[in-house]
């Protein structure tokens, strides 16, 4: 049986890697991608004060260390059993829609955009930021980067760092934000809101009237009828900081909505022997391998997804946006991974515009930014949606608030079988009599792509592709053939 | 764990002033203690930073006394009421890293004191000989198999070598 | 910086969190500089992560390899000692390569410990695993074997794998300070080998809170109080970490009112960091009785490894909690 490794691939909190075996007529038998590291926060947090949480787990992720930072806080109210106040409330929103925007600009333009602003079968030294820059001007490249500097700089000014913020606590923050910060705030959320139109205006003329890409987006390798998970409001609407979890079979039906702090109701996780990485499933489904449908508990949490379980957004301009998607897709759900982009343009409209409502609430530098808790702690769960999925954090403590237990679902993990499903149905696709084409990597690429894997986002801005490799390996474990991508 | 031929290295960071010249004195006046104290001399015991207690114990010592004045007889005054305070975040910090409590040990003893240190020594010596060697350096030391994992990875990468490019 | 024929630079992570990474793209547009006094020969974030190239190259070939994470498994350690080989200059980068950082506290538990919390089954969300399924360095399934590398009790930093010859501290170090460093490297005016590069100051020294004299009968927790917004936290007792860490960040946390929790961690000469820390807070304690002491330290001090070591552990000189006799 030959093996074909892809080593390394892109950041899974480590390094992936990609082991596809061929059987003796060369097809596919199947494909394993693997997670090679494993950081143990669940172990060591315990004995550890629960106040420190939001910023030790900022440390699991430093590309998405505020959506750590937040679940960690509310998980904090809860285990301290503390209401923050409306204007705590609002400022963690503000501070997360800041973040949400900032971030899926750079996934947009830096790493999902190339596949398509440039296009699919453009040469990979094309496919990349300085690719989108040649098609779409220096101008919007410099925005994309002032998108990226302003947002960062918000950050840190509401939440102390850059990377890493210093600022959660239970029953509120640290510190709120004064008349200054707050005008400065509102001016770059209105440039982010017509940013993000922009960028729905850009993926409208280079992708949509495109009919090759529409096939590709609406082809059938990248097709996954999954269960799709997401947070919404009390209206069922998008919601990234705070509400009930909703899940959705592949047919669109509401499998469950439930208050995050049942999760381990709807949620387990497969321990598999050859990853660090564990698999989670909805538990009432049940683990059925790595096989989609309505009989298989796996699920997808991506933008695509939290649209998927949504009846709508929440501000006017990107729920027509989001009404738009679904006319222009055929209708809910959609189970075509490459629309991840799109969804995300929607939720980068959604985010720019709940960041100008919430910096235009006449509540948001009020004084009033923490409770402080009275009763004595116990078990807590915070979730918050994370731009790569639902995240969880949930803690256990003794009386004084020294961590007992502490378990963890983070945003890309669950994503973990679905990518490794995509993975394997994109090889199946493009790997026949023992042939490997050089779209294989590409194909390969793109899956993993949508679906946004944590580190390849904000890192992919510079010049460069996916560091991806394949080697061929005959039953003996002999290398005969190796491809790269590279042509640096 | 029989410790019966376990002879503790103990270090021991006595105060110039008033300890050392304890120990002098018990050693002049005969008075017997066992020998395993290798003893630093401090000019106080105020002196004494944690640091000194971590790089005794992780280069392999057993125990570790630190020995100065009565509090209020310091030779500089209030320095001993800071041994005091630092030895208790010391010893919170120990307890913390597994460190088991009698390992390390605080004692006053005037200079006339020699009796008192010396069944300070003995009564420490006892006490970590019960508890058994430290070796603290083998902690962090990894098993054989890690050697075995890194030859792996040297294999498997050798490997992808010989391809022609 | 023109006219110099190009260096090749090189940027590795090991067990990270991405985070430095993020703050050396936050340099911004001088990324263009750097791309254009360097070759990058290797990002496997951002470029090309061949790991075979650089194989294939001679020895000290690379002229600057900034290295990011701490060492954890045999992959890391095998990576340190080749990105070692292949470099001239090796720069421990950010907190986890210098100091083993948030990861490092996971030197308080053994790898047993870790993978029966992970995995065992009933722990966490894992209901079913009845054959107690862990990972394994090699599984055999139907088609072939599968590798994954060892996974080592203690995390190491960098230069307790391999010499290092400059350190960047934070976490992650701030882009200001980053870009400083780079500017050293390439006008070639880097301070004596071994150095950290950076100022060697205290955050105090660059934070503008009032200070008076410091008298503590309590330590609060940070959810027990809200703090004044101009006093110095550590005299209105929440345990702030400015007095033993070095400056260089510009006292961003107290700034948001928050005490700062240590990540640039010592100065230079202070050869365990929660050593200097443990002092220093131990001398604003207002009290000469052992007893009252004691107590003062148990009630607000409760996990003394997090708060004095929750950058540093690894570094530190015990390294980790006693391991049981096994
Ligand atoms: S030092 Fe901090 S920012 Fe850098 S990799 Fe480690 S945890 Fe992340
Ligand atoms: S102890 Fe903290 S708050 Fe006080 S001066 Fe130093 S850095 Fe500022
Ligand atoms: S204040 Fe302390 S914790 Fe905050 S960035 Fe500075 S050194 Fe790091
Ligand atoms: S002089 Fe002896 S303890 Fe200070």
């Amino acid at each position: 049986m030959k093996r074909i490794s892809i080593d390394p691939i892109t950041r899974l909190e480590g390094h992936g890697k990609i082991d596809i075996f061929l059987d003796e007529q060369g097809e596919v038998a199947n494909a394993y991608l693997q997670i090679p590291e494993l950081r143990g926060f669940e172990q060591f947090c315990v004995g550890r004060p629960a106040e420190d949480m939001p910023n030790l787990t900022a440390r699991i992720c430093g590309v998405c260390p505020e959506a750590h930072h937040m679940a960690a806080t509310k998980a904090l109210d809860a285990l301290f059993h503390v209401d923050p106040p409306p204007a705590a409330k609002k400022l963690r929103e503000l501070f997360y829609s800041i973040f949400y925007a900032t971030d899926h600009t750079t996934h947009f333009y830096a790493l999902g955009g190339p596949d398509f602003v440039v296009g699919p079968t453009a040469p990979p030294a094309e496919r990349n930021i300085l690719g989108v820059v040649a098609k779409v001007g220096m101008d919007v490249a410099k925005h994309v980067l002032k998108m990226r500097h302003d947002g960062h700089a918000l950050i840190q000014m509401i939440g102390g760092r850059r990377v890493h913020p210093n600022w959660g606590l239970p029953g509120g923050v640290s510190r709120g934000i004064n008349e200054e910060q707050r005008k400065e705030i509102e001016a770059r959320g209105r440039e982010a809101v017509e940013f993000a139109k922009f960028s729905l205006k850009i993926f409208d003329d280079i992708v949509l009237k495109n009919s090759d890409y529409v096939k590709l987006i609406t082809g059938d390798v990248y097709v996954h009828k999954t269960y799709n998970m997401g947070m919404v409001d009390a209206q069922n609407r998008t919601n990234f900081y705070d509400g009930k979890i909703r899940v959705t079979s592949p047919s669109g039906k509401e499998h469950a909505k439930y208050d995050c702090s049942q999760y381990r109701e709807y949620v387990a996780e497969r321990v598999e022997p050859w990853s660090y990485l564990k698999f989670p499933y909805l538990k009432k489904i049940g683990w059925k391998g790595f096989v989609d449908g309505e009989d298989s508990g796996i699920y997808k949490a991506t933008p695509l997804s939290r649209c998927n379980v949504a009846d709508g957004m929440a501000t006017p301009q990107a729920d027509a946006a989001y009404k738009r998607m679904y006319e222009t897709l055929g209708g809910k759900p959609i189970n075509h991974t490459l629309a991840t982009h799109w969804a995300r343009l929607v939720e980068l409209l959604y985010a720019a515009e709940r960041w100008v409502e919430l910096a235009t609430d006449s509540e948001i530098t009020s004084k009033e930014y923490r409770t402080l808790p009275t009763k004595t702690p116990t078990d807590g769960v915070g979730c918050v949606e994370a731009p790569r999925g639902t995240l969880t954090h949930h803690y256990t403590t003794d009386e004084r608030g020294i961590l007992t237990k502490v378990n963890l679902i983070v945003g890309t993990t669950n994503n973990n079988a679905p990518i490794c499903m995509s993975v394997k149905k994109a090889a199946q696709g493009l790997i026949h009599k023992g042939k490997v084409s050089e779209g294989l990597l590409n194909m390969v690429e793109m899956a993993f792509r949508a679906y946004d894997p944590c580190f390849g986002c904000a890192t992919h801005s510079l010049p460069g592709q996916m560091p991806l490799e394949v080697t061929l390996r005959d039953p003996q474990g002999e290398v005969v053939e190796r491809l790269s991508q590279y042509t640096v | 764990m029989s410790n019966d031929n376990f002879e503790p290295k103990i270090v021991g960071f006595l105060c110039n002033w008033c300890s050392y010249r304890a120990a002098d004195l018990a050693g002049s006046a005969r008075i017997k203690y066992p020998p395993n104290v290798r003893i630093i001399r401090v000019m106080c015991s105020g002196r004494v930073d944690p640091t000194f207690v971590f790089k005794a114990l992780s280069q392999g010592a057993d125990g570790v006394m630190v020995a100065g004045c009565h509090p209020g007889e310091c030779h500089y005054i209030e320095q001993n009421y800071k041994t005091i305070r630092r030895y208790a975040m010391l010893k919170h910090t120990l307890k913390a890293m597994g460190v088991e409590d009698d390992r390390v040990q605080l004692v006053w003893a005037s200079a006339a004191e020699g009796q008192r240190l010396a069944d300070a020594i003995e009564k420490l010596v006892a006490d970590v000989k019960r508890l058994g060697p430290l070796h603290w350096p083998a902690n962090w030391r990894e098993n054989g198999e890690r050697v075995k994992a890194l030859e792996e990875i040297v294999k498997e990468h050798e490997e992808a070598m010989e391809v022609p490019a | 910086m023109s006219g110099k024929p190009k260096g090749k630079l090189a940027i590795y992570w090991a067990a990270s969190c991405g985070g430095c990474e993020i703050s050396i793209l936050a340099i911004d547009e001088k990324i263009l500089d750097v791309a254009n006094a360097f070759d990058i020969v290797m990002w496997p974030c951002a470029t090309d992560g061949k790991v075979h190239d650089v194989e294939k190259m001679p020895d000290g070939s690379i002229d600057v390899c900034l290295f990011n994470g701490g060492i954890r498994t045999s992959e890391q350690e095998y990576m340190a000692q080749l990105m070692r080989r292949k470099s001239n200059v090796l720069v421990a980068f950010g907190s986890c390569a210098c100091d083993g950082c948030i990861p490092g506290l996971g030197n308080m538990n053994t790898r047993r410990e870790m993978f029966d919390t992970v995995y065992q089954e009933g722990s966490s969300t894992t209901p079913e695993n009845p054959k107690d399924v862990r990972p394994q360095q090699e599984t055999k399934v139907s088609e072939g074997t599968l590798h994954l590398p060892m996974f080592y009790d203690t995390l190491k930093t960098l230069d307790q794998t391999v010499e290092v010859d400059y350190y960047l501290p934070g976490c992650p170090p701030e882009a200001e300070n980053i870009w400083k460093a780079v500017t050293a490297i390439v006008e070639g005016k880097l301070p004596p080998k071994g150095s950290v590069i950076g100022v060697n100051t205290t955050v105090c020294d660059e934070c503008k809170r009032k200070r008076s004299e410091k008298k503590i009968k309590k330590f609060y927790r940070t959810w027990e109080i809200i703090p004044d917004e101009e006093t110095c936290l550590l005299e209105q007792g929440l345990l702030c970490c400015g007095i033993a860490t070095r400056a260089g960040c510009g006292a961003l946390c107290p700034q948001v009112n928050s005490p700062c929790i240590g990540c640039h961690g010592a100065n230079d000469g202070v050869a365990d960091y929660g050593a200097r820390l443990m002092s220093a807070v131990a001398s604003v304690i207002d009290s000469n009785d052992p007893e009252e002491v004691e107590r003062i330290i148990d009630e607000g001090i409760p996990d003394p490894i997090g708060s004095f070591y929750r950058f540093s552990l690894a570094s530190s000189m015990l390294r980790r909690k006693k391991k049981a006799a096994n």
